[in-house]
C-alpha cells in the first residue's frame, strides 16, 4: 500500500479534497475571520474600523462579560465536576456487587443525553415554574417559605441551571465510569478484602485509580459541553434575571445579532474556544502525569 | 465476591430511585402534552392525545419537522461521503504533509459553533446564502466531517492490512477495495458515525437560529423555543410539539442504543 502504483486511482490528495474543501470553507476560513473580526469594532452594517486588541481588553474589564466567564465557570462545576463524583459513587456502588436491570439503568441514565437540549429546557421550565412540580412538591410539604420563581432569581437562577446540567451530564458519566470499572479483575477486590480493606480504602485505592483514563474522558466531555452551553440559557433564561445567567455562548449571539456589536462577539467566540482548548489540554496533561 | 443481603437491597434501592429522578423530568412533559389545552377540553376527559394533532397543525411542527429532515438528510449524506473517501486516504495511505492535514480535521471537532457562526452569518449574508437551506446544513457538514474523518481513519486503520493486500494483488482498483470490501465490512463502525451525525444535525440550534434570520427556514427545536416565546398559556401544546421533536431521536436511541454510547464515549478525542 505504500506505494501508490499506476493502477492506484485517485491519490490520497484527491481523496481528501472534497472534505477539505467543505471544512475549510465553513469552519477553518470562519474561524480566522473570527480572529480578524474581533481586532475590529463593527456594527455589521457600516464600515469597521479597526481597534487592535480594545475587544479582548474589554472582556477583562466589561462586568457583564467578566460575568459571563464566571457563570461558565459554575457552570462547568454543574455539568462536570459534580456529575464525575455522582458517577464515581454510583458506578462504584453498582460494580461492588452486580444486581440485575442494569442494561436497563444504563438505558435509562443514558436517555438524557440523546433529547434535544431545547424540549430538555422546555421540560425544566415547566418544573421550574412559579407553580410547577417543584413549587408544588415543596407546598405540599410545608416548605411553602422556600418556594419561589427559580429561573427568575437572582441567586438562585444560576444554580437552578447547574442542575439541569447535572441531569444531562450525570448519565453519560456513570456510564463511561462503569465500563471503565468493569476491566478492574475481581481478584484485585478479592486480595484488597483479605487485607481487611472497607468499601472507603476499596473505592479510592483500587477503583479511583483504576478509572482514570474513563474520568479524563467524561471530563473533557462534560467541561467542553458545559462551555458550549447556548441552547439552555437561551430557552430557560435569556441570560437573565439581569446578567445573572449569561454566558459566553449567549454573549456571543446578544452582541452579534442583537447589539450590533459584531467584534465584540468575535472576540468573545475566539476566546471562549481558547477556553475550551486550555481546559482539555489541561485535563488530559494532569491525567497523563498521574497516570 | 460475596456481597451480603442488605448491600444488594441497598443497591436496588440506588438504582430505582436515580432512575426516577432521570426519568421524572420526562414523564412530567410527557403528561403535560396528553393533558387538556383549555378548560373547555378539560371538561371532556384527562386524557388529550389531540395535542398532538394541533401541536402537528396549527403548532406547524409538522413544517419544522419536515425542515428538519431535509436538513438532516443534506448534512448526514454529505458528511458521511466525504468523511468515507478522507477517512480512507488518512487510514490507508502514507503521503506528505499527511500528520499536519489530520490535525487540522482534528481541529474541528474541538472548535465551537460560537466561534465560526458571526462571521459565517455575515459573509454568507453578502453572498445571499442566509435564509436557504446551504446555510444552514453546510456549516454542519464541515462539523460532521471533522468528527468523521477521524472516526472512519479509526476504522480504515484497524482493518487487517493482508485483506486489502490480497484484493489489489486480485486487481481491484482502490475505489474498488473501498466501494465493495472496506465499506461493506464497516458496516457497524458507519452506522455508528450516521447515528451520532443525524442526532447532532438533528439536535442543532445556534446555527439554524442564526442562519435564517426571516425565520422562514426553521427546523423542530428553532421552532419549537420560537412556539414558546409566543404561546405563553398553551402549555399542553407546547409539551406535545417538545415530545415530537425528541421523538425521532429517541425512537432511533432504543433502537440503536449501543451506536450511540459506544459512539459518544469512544468519539471522546485522546490526543
Amino acid at each position: 500500500m505504500r506505494r501508490a502504483g499506476p493502477s492506484a486511482g485517485p491519490t490520497p490528495y484527491l481523496l481528501i479534497l472534497p472534505a477539505f474543501l467543505v471544512y475549510g470553507a465553513f469552519l477553518l476560513f470562519p474561524l480566522a475571520r473570527s480572529v480578524h473580526l474581533s481586532l475590529f469594532d463593527w456594527d455589521g452594517l457600516t464600515l469597521a474600523t479597526f481597534v487592535g486588541f480594545d475587544n479582548y481588553i474589554d472582556i477583562a474589564t466589561d462586568e457583564r462579560l467578566r460575568a459571563a466567564f464566571g457563570h461558565a465557570l459554575v457552570l462547568v462545576f454543574f455539568f462536570a465536576i459534580l456529575p464525575v463524583c455522582i458517577g464515581l459513587a454510583l458506578a462504584a456502588v453498582l460494580t461492588r456487587a452486580r444486581v440485575r436491570g442494569l442494561p436497563l439503568f444504563r438505558t435509562i441514565v443514558f436517555l438524557p443525553q440523546v433529547i434535544a437540549m431545547v424540549v430538555v429546557a422546555i421540560a425544566w421550565r415547566q418544573i421550574y415554574a412559579p407553580d410547577g412540580v417543584l413549587n408544588t412538591a415543596l407546598r405540599a410539604v410545608g416548605l411553602d417559605a422556600l418556594t419561589r420563581a427559580w429561573l427568575g432569581d437572582y441567586t438562585f437562577s444560576l444554580p437552578a441551571v447547574g442542575l439541569i446540567g447535572t441531569w444531562v451530564s450525570t448519565g453519560l458519566v456513570t456510564v463511561l465510569l462503569m465500563a471503565g470499572m468493569a476491566r478492574i479483575p475481581a481478584e484485585l477486590f478479592e486480595s484488597a478484602r483479605l487485607d481487611g480493606a472497607g468499601a472507603v480504602r476499596e473505592f479510592f485505592s483500587i477503583i479511583v485509580p483504576a478509572v482514570r483514563p474513563e474520568a479524563t474522558v467524561a471530563l473533557t466531555l462534560t467541561v467542553v459541553a458545559s462551555l458550549k452551553t447556548f441552547d439552555l440559557i437561551y430557552v430557560t433564561t435569556g441570560g437573565g434575571p439581569g446578567s445573572s445567567t449569561t454566558v459566553p455562548s449567549y454573549e456571543v449571539y446578544r452582541r452579534a445579532f442583537e447589539l450590533g456589536e459584531v467584534g465584540s462577539a468575535a472576540a468573545v467566540g475566539v476566546t471562549l474556544t481558547a477556553v475550551i482548548f486550555a481546559l482539555s489540554v489541561v485535563i488530559n496533561r494532569r491525567a497523563e502525569r498521574g497516570a | 465476591m460475596r456481597i451480603g443481603v442488605g448491600e444488594r437491597a441497598a443497591n436496588y434501592i440506588v438504582l430505582v430511585g436515580v432512575s426516577v429522578l432521570v426519568l421524572a423530568p420526562i414523564l412530567t412533559i410527557l403528561i403535560a402534552a396528553f393533558s387538556p389545552a383549555s378548560a373547555s377540553a378539560a371538561r371532556e376527559g384527562a386524557f388529550h392525545p389531540g395535542n398532538f394533532v394541533a401541536a402537528w397543525q396549527e403548532g406547524r411542527f409538522g413544517s419544522y419537522m419536515a425542515t428538519s429532515v431535509l436538513v438532516a438528510a443534506i448534512v448526514v449524506t454529505l458528511a458521511v461521503g466525504l468523511s468515507l473517501l478522507s477517512g480512507y486516504a488518512f487510514g490507508t495511505m502514507t503521503f506528505r504533509g499527511q500528520n499536519v492535514l489530520f490535525y487540522l480535521f482534528l481541529l474541528g471537532i474541538m472548535v465551537p459553533a460560537e466561534a465560526i457562526i458571526v462571521p459565517l452569518f455575515f459573509d454568507l449574508r453578502t453572498l445571499g446564502l442566509t435564509d436557504t437551506v446551504w446555510a444552514v446544513s453546510l456549516p454542519q457538514v464541515a462539523q460532521s466531517v471533522a468528527f468523521g474523518t477521524y472516526w472512519m481513519r479509526t476504522y480504515f486503520r484497524g482493518v487487517n492490512r493482508s485483506v486489502i493486500e490480497a484484493a489489489r494483488l486480485d486487481g481491484a482498483s482502490s475505489q474498488r477495495v473501498l466501494w465493495s470490501i472496506l465499506v461493506p465490512m464497516g458496516r457497524p463502525a458507519i452506522t455508528t458515525m450516521v447515528v451520532l451525525m443525524f442526532m447532532w444535525t438533528w439536535n442543532e440550534f445556534l446555527i439554524p437560529l442564526v442562519m435564517s434570520p426571516s425565520g422562514s427556514f426553521r427546523t423542530a427545536p428553532l421552532g419549537l423555543a420560537l412556539f414558546q416565546g409566543q404561546y405563553t398559556q398553551g402549555t399542553a401544546l407546547l409539551a406535545a410539539g417538545a415530545v415530537l421533536v425528541a421523538l425521532p431521536v429517541v425512537l432511533l436511541y432504543f433502537l440503536l442504543q449501543r451506536h450511540f454510547i459506544r459512539g459518544m464515549l469512544d468519539g471522546a478525542v485522546k490526543e
